[in-house]
């Protein structure tokens, strides 16, 4: 009836802010403790592979009502005998 | 009505008379101001009108609305708190309608006090209405607080209206999560005040959008139609007439209700889109 207008206007960009704004409303955490899950997800990874920090990307998606973590957390091999920190 | 191969079960079962009594419907929305009070009085008019025997029932309780939009408000003797706290007997704050014998109104209290209702004694009117009528509507107000849980307590059916504007998609994503945590889902969606020209220039979010956000079904999408403010300045619901195309679209989400399949009303002249838009409603309602 009435179609996607074009990708242009600010339709589609109430719809992403409105992707953005939901994934963060339904996982129902305030943003201090979602920072210190991050942190906390870190800390376990970085037990086992030395984490390249400057490159991790944790951030939420949006998939029909279920949101999810999504983690992306390049690392190097750790030398032997690593220290966790 | 014809078999629906593949549909999801989303098409609001029709509702069985006299077996299991009425069907409870609740509108909420989450934000004010979409069109919770004018849907209610237009789905109650419409459902009326195809012989239907109707409550509605204002559980705006300290900022009563129904009543004026249904042109009653100078009928007003009790109201649902007065019910409640037996200062009278049910029947007795029951507003008929004067057109439509088999409409009635419960008005909301005027109090402050938003303890004066539980959602124990709204499932307790509900359950006396029950075997009396076919339909009660319950005009949910604002909010998520307690008057949301009053009114959402003894609904069967949920219909959450939104604006395809961005906090009101907001608040009725917030409201389909506390439903679902209540077990009152799924719920399905009224799009209100749609403007098929500003959806045409990308300017308006889409019936398409709004779904694909929320990820429920469709009941209706009813166009901007500034008729609306005519009618409450008359206290004379849309669904009375015939030549309104909100009062229409109004009409169709009472035939859905009723468990009808009704084609989506043609909002603008490009009919290539129809098929897209008929798959957003439950069971795939056909053009």
């Amino acid at each position: 009836m009435l179609g996607r207008g074009p990708k242009s206007g600010t339709g589609s960009k109430a719809k992403e802010r409105l992707q953005f704004i939901l994934v963060h409303d339904r996982i129902n955490l305030p943003p201090e403790q979602l920072e210190a899950m991050k942190q906390e997800i870190l800390q376990v990874i970085s037990k086992y592979v030395s984490v390249d920090a400057k490159n991790v990307d944790i951030a939420l998606q949006n998939r029909e009502r279920s949101p999810a973590i999504v983690a992306e957390i390049p690392f190097t091999k750790p030398v032997e005998g690593p220290d966790p920190d | 009505m014809g078999v629906n191969a593949g549909a999801a079960a989303s098409t609001p079962q029709p509702p069985k008379r006299s077996a299991t009594g009425a069907k409870v419907v609740t509108i909420t929305s989450g934000k004010g101001g979409v069109g919770k009070t004018t849907t209610t009085a237009n789905i109650g008019v419409a459902l009326a009108r195809i012989n239907q025997r109707v409550v509605l029932i204002d559980a705006d309780i300290g900022l009563r609305n129904l009543d004026i939009v249904m042109g009653l408000e100078n009928r007003i003797v009790y109201d649902l708190v007065d019910v409640i706290e037996g200062r009278c007997k049910l029947r007795q704050a029951m507003i008929k309608h004067k057109q439509l014998p088999e409409l009635y109104l419960i008005p909301a209290a005027q109090t402050r006090d938003k303890s004066a209702v539980s959602p124990a004694d709204m499932i307790k009117i509900a359950d006396q209405l029950r075997p009396e009528v076919d339909f009660i509507i319950i005009d949910c107000p604002a909010g998520i607080e307690r008057g949301f849980r009053n009114a959402v307590a003894p609904a069967d059916e949920v219909l959450i209206v939104t604006n395809p504007e961005i906090s009101a998609v907001r608040d009725a994503d917030r409201i389909i999560g506390l439903l679902e945590a209540e077990n009152k889902g799924p719920a399905h969606l009224v799009l209100n005040r749609v403007k098929p020209e500003m959806i045409r220039k990308g300017e308006m979010l889409s019936p398409e959008d709004v779904t694909d956000i929320l990820a429920i079904k469709l009941i209706g999408i009813v166009p901007e139609d500034e008729t609306v403010v005519s009618a409450s300045n008359s206290g004379t619901p849309l669904a009375f007439l015939d030549n309104s195309r909100a009062g229409t679209a109004y009409r169709n989400i009472a035939r859905r209700l009723m468990g009808e399949q009704v084609p989506f009303m043609q909002l603008d002249d490009n009919t290539g889109f129809r098929k897209r838009i008929a798959r957003l409603f439950g069971s795939g309602q056909n053009s």
